[in-house]
């Protein structure tokens, strides 16, 4: 009864009614596919990254991070057995050489490869856009698809490279192209080399030790947490760190939290004018039908009753106007998740600048309508106090002498 | 057992800055069955007395009992479920809720009340059958005149069978024949179906049909005229 009470009120005043709603599905229409596109484009970006390059959890030697030497290196012996066994622990060899083809010479980052093992981490098989992945006893490298242009190196050419080794020796080898891979992330596809494991370590001369422990998360990020505390407890903290993408890759997350900072007080500003929108209508609603609420007083209504029905008049206005800002936002959020944008020109030079892959993708989340909704749903309420205040101190002999 | 029983009733609207005494003691007793008016000039107190006999005021001192229970005793919301139970009430104009139509109108203090759908059903019928209107049970207010708001007013204050009916001046905007019309189902519910009236008024016509008329001078009784 109050429900269709407050639902016929609601189009008493159609034109009224008809444009809080729409400036609440526009808001919410907004909203939605900016938080999607903003999330959808940090996730991607650090995804990138992740996945295909850094792992969600790294184990190193203790100091490794901050000292990127391969004196902070593990031994193999030193590693519990229980992590070398583990088929979702994934070894590597990081390290930085120097690389020349003719007479162009750049710093290049290697990682020595476990090449079956990195299959189920990195996808780095499915980067491969030019000849054929690693076997364990190749002799061959892997080069990104930026840095063979730099060289002006094409597939089957020869990488000369030479770096310190471990404990000062000096390291030096050339090795066959024998596949180009394309990286999302700028920086990895500019300067990255892969090598089987056992050829990197040959290459630095380190023998059995590795750098790094990629752990591989087969559900990706929901089972960050249970895969760390696992970690911790196999690997003992006195001798190994075990960091998170959010350790390995601060600026990012940081550069991420910012950005999504500003865009949230960005949607704030906008909810908080059309709130100031929608008090005017809830203020109008309210105060115009005061003999109404006296005469229901008078005949025996009770005013939290009618409380109840002022308040989900706001907020039927508010769901309503939310349900269609969702229902406008729904395909095209689904359109920029399906087919994201590709930047181009200047634009897309200035992301590459930053490290950061020309793309603009959507994030599609049911969360993210649903927090649009619930953000009206709680804006809508509190603006609703204003009619439950005034009808809770409703006098009906004044309201009806009006 | 009186239904009303009023004494020394004073009402004074604004005691600190410039005093109005609205009433200035009032004794009234009402039986069931009763048929009254409440007359006198205009600011004489007529519809501060029925409102407070009807608990949407207190008065400023004095006693009021209801159906044997004195007001003074009951909160605020109280008096909410004590209106709803004991008193039907028709006010001058806009006494309907103008998004429910006749029918949701009529019913609407039943509803209140939790009333099983079947029974509130019937007594919609039986009551716009009464004040003549079974036949916009589906209108909303806006569609009807003046004088059919009026009668379902009526036919809402009724429905919950409450003691007694007050009314202030239900004619005041009413053209003759409406207001005639009017008067005609109020008395014929009170003589068919012994249903206490007690309504204020200025028209002479309407004056006429009470069988007990009180005439309020500067908030005090003046006159009490039985018929
Ligand atoms: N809430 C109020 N505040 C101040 N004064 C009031 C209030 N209500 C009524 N009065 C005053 O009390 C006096 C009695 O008013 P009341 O409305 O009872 O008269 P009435 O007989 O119903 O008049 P009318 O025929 O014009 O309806 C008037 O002088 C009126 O101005
Ligand atoms: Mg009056």
């Amino acid at each position: 009864m109050f429900v269709k009470l407050a639902w016929r009120n609601l189009w008493r005043n159609k034109r009224r009614t008809i444009i809080s709603i729409s400036s609440v599905a526009f808001a919410v229409l907004f909203s939605a596919v900016i938080s999607s596109f903003q999330k959808g484009t940090w996730d991607h970006m650090i995804d990138n990254v992740v996945r295909y390059y850094l792992g969600f959890i790294q184990v190193h030697h203790k100091g490794f991070w901050d000292d990127k030497t391969l004196e902070n290196t593990m031994a193999l012996e030193d590693i519990p057995a229980a992590a070398m066994n583990d088929p979702e622990i994934v070894p590597r060899i990081e390290s930085f050489a120097l690389a020349s083809a003719g007479d162009i010479t750049k710093g290049v980052l290697v990682i020595g490869v476990d090449p079956g093992k990195e299959r189920t981490i990195s996808s780095l098989h499915e980067r491969v856009v030019e000849g054929v992945y690693l076997k364990a006893d190749d002799q061959g490298v892997m080069v990104a698809e930026g840095l063979a242009g730099h060289l002006k190196l094409k597939l089957g050419d020869t990488l000369v490279m030479i770096s310190q080794g471990y404990q000062g020796q000096n390291a030096a080898g050339a090795y066959p192209i024998q596949a180009i891979v394309r990286f999302g992330a700028p920086d990895l596809n500019k300067q990255l080399v892969v090598m089987p494991l056992s050829l990197a370590q040959y290459f630095y001369g380190t023998g059995e030790r590795y750098t790094s422990l990629v752990v591989n998360l087969p559900n990706g990020r929901d089972d960050l947490d249970d895969a760390l505390e696992r970690m911790h407890r196999i690997f003992p903290p006195d001798r190994f760190e075990v960091m998170d993408y959010r350790e390995l890759m601060p600026e990012l997350i940081e550069a991420q939290k910012l950005d999504t900072a500003g865009a949230k007080l960005i949607l704030w500003v906008l909810y908080a004018l059309i709130g100031a929108g929608l008090f005017g209508t809830i203020l109008m609603m309210t105060r115009e039908r005061t003999y109404e609420f006296g005469v229901m007083l008078a005949i025996g209504t009770h005013r939290s009753t009618m409380g109840a029905m002022l308040w989900f008049e706001s907020v039927l206005i508010g769901l309503v106007g939310a349900g269609i800002g969702i229902l406008l936002s729904w395909p095209i959020v689904w359109k920029l998740y399906s087919s994201p944008i590709q930047l181009s020109g200047k634009l897309a030079e200035a992301y590459e600048q930053y490290g950061i892959e020309p793309v603009m993708k959507a994030a599609y989340e049911f969360g993210i309508f649903l927090a649009q909704a619930e953000v009206i749903f709680i804006i809508s309420s509190i603006l609703s106090f204003y009619s439950v205040w005034y009808v809770m101190k409703l006098v009906p002999v004044k309201a009806m002498r009006e | 057992m009186p239904i009303i029983e009023a004494h020394g009733l004073t009402k004074t609207y604004n005691p600190d800055k410039v005093p109005v005494h609205a009433l200035r003691g009032v004794d009234l007793t009402v039986e069931k069955g009763e048929f009254t008016a409440i007359i006198g000039p205009s600011g004489s107190g007529k519809t501060t007395l029925l409102n407070i006999i009807g608990g949407l005021d207190r008065p400023t001192e004095g006693k009021i009992r209801v159906d044997g229970i004195d007001l003074s005793t009951l909160t605020d919301n109280q008096l909410i479920d004590f209106r709803q139970k004991n008193i039907g009430f028709v006010f001058q104009s806009y006494n309907l809720i103008p998004v429910l139509n006749v029918a949701e109108n009529t019913e609407f203090v039943m509803l209140l009340q939790k009333r099983p759908k079947p029974e509130r059903e019937r007594r919609v019928e039986e009551l716009l059958k009464a004040v003549g209107l079974e036949d916009k049970m589906d209108k909303r207010p806006s569609e009807l005149s003046g004088g059919q708001q009026q009668r379902v007013a009526v036919a809402r204050a009724l429905a919950p069978k409450p003691s007694f009916i007050l009314a202030d001046e239900p004619t005041a905007n009413l053209d003759s024949k409406s207001a005639f019309n009017l008067l005609d189902i109020m008395e014929q519910l009170n003589r068919e179906e012994g249903i206490t009236f007690i309504f204020s008024t200025h028209d002479s016509r309407v004056i006429e049909r009470a069988r007990r008329v009180l005439s309020l001078v500067d908030g005090e009784i003046a006159k009490d005229e039985r018929r």
